[in-house]
């Protein structure tokens, strides 16, 4: 008997273990690898808010979760305020620091492509939650949902990061 | 002697009532009266009009909005952001106390307001006609 066939026990234990190893690994990436690693992160919003974050956000729309968008689409939102979507919501510069540093250390962690949306909507995680096959194109035609910017039309938690499926409302 | 101790007892009162101010906080005829002396330094400066705040409240500056495209004709009412929809609490001070209290708050507004609906900054005289007018209306 060759060497081989006296520890193949021992090689079968071995190549199993690597195996579920590298399953694990692959499980874990499949998340960030996920919509094309456009994945909003988990948790959506932090345990530890922050104050002037609530206040200055959520003055025209609702204050969205950080967890919404990576890292990087925080940074360029945050420094284009004076152009935010068609409107001047610019900040003075201490206040704006502070925001961007808690949008920054609070954005996705589940976000592993190099694109950075300025628009939760152009995510892919966004695109494939919400098309035809999920949400009939009527909805958005509904005078009470108007945007898909309004998550809070169908998501009424929206404010807290709860976009769960049990707490959806699509209004009729 | 004694007089020192009085005199410092008296400046040690008036710190203590200053301190218990909340921040910032002042009432709308001091953020008029802050414009006011902003304004007074413009040439040809003949005071503020409340019609003439009201009109520019009212009309469209070359842009897509007036001032009254979210805050509505009527500044004592709720209106709602143009975009999005959001309520906006009245302006009128007679109905929300809070409105135009906080100069910090007031300057912001100011400058994003005037920005979508002139591309510019507001010029002392529009912001004292428009304050103006905004304290007449109940």
């Amino acid at each position: 008997m060759s060497i081989y066939y006296r520890n193949f026990p021992r090689a079968l234990v071995v190549a199993i273990l690597a195996m579920s190893a590298t399953m694990s690994v692959a499980r874990a990436d499949n998340d960030s690898g996920k919509y094309g690693g456009e994945n909003r992160g988990k948790p959506l919003q932090p345990a530890q808010t922050n104050a002037k974050f609530q206040q200055e956000c959520s003055n025209c729309h609702i204050a969205y979760a950080p967890g919404l968008l990576p890292a990087e689409s925080w940074r360029k939102v945050m420094s284009g305020l004076d152009k935010h979507f068609g409107s001047d919501a610019s900040l003075d510069v201490q206040d704006n620091k502070e925001i961007t540093a808690f949008l920054v250390s609070n954005a996705s962690n589940r976000w592993s492509a190099s694109t950075a949306p300025l628009r939760i909507s152009e995510s892919m995680w966004f695109k494939r939650k919400h098309d035809s096959n999920e949400i009939s194109p009527a909805v958005w035609k509904n005078p009470q949902v108007k945007s898909p910017a309004n998550c809070a039309a169908c998501h009424p938690q929206a404010e807290r990061g709860d976009f769960s499926e049990r707490n959806i409302k699509i209004p009729k | 002697m004694l007089r020192i101790f009085h005199t410092s007892g008296l400046a040690l009162v008036f710190a203590a009532g200053l301190a218990a101010q909340p921040v910032f906080a002042e009432t709308h005829n001091e953020i008029l009266a802050s414009i006011q002396k902003e304004a007074s330094g413009t040439p040809g400066f003949q005071g503020f009009s409340a019609a003439r705040g009201e009109s520019f409240f009212k009309t469209k500056h070359g842009n897509e909005w007036s001032c009254s495209s979210c805050h509505t004709e009527n500044p004592a009412v709720s209106g709602k952001h143009a975009k999005t929809d959001k309520v906006i609490q009245p302006l009128a001070p007679s109905v929300n106390a809070e409105r135009f209290t906080d100069p910090g708050k007031v300057a912001k507004w100011f400058k994003r307001n005037c920005n979508d609906v002139l591309d510019r900054v507001c010029t002392p005289q529009e912001k004292g006609d428009v304050l103006t007018y905004l304290l007449t209306v109940k």
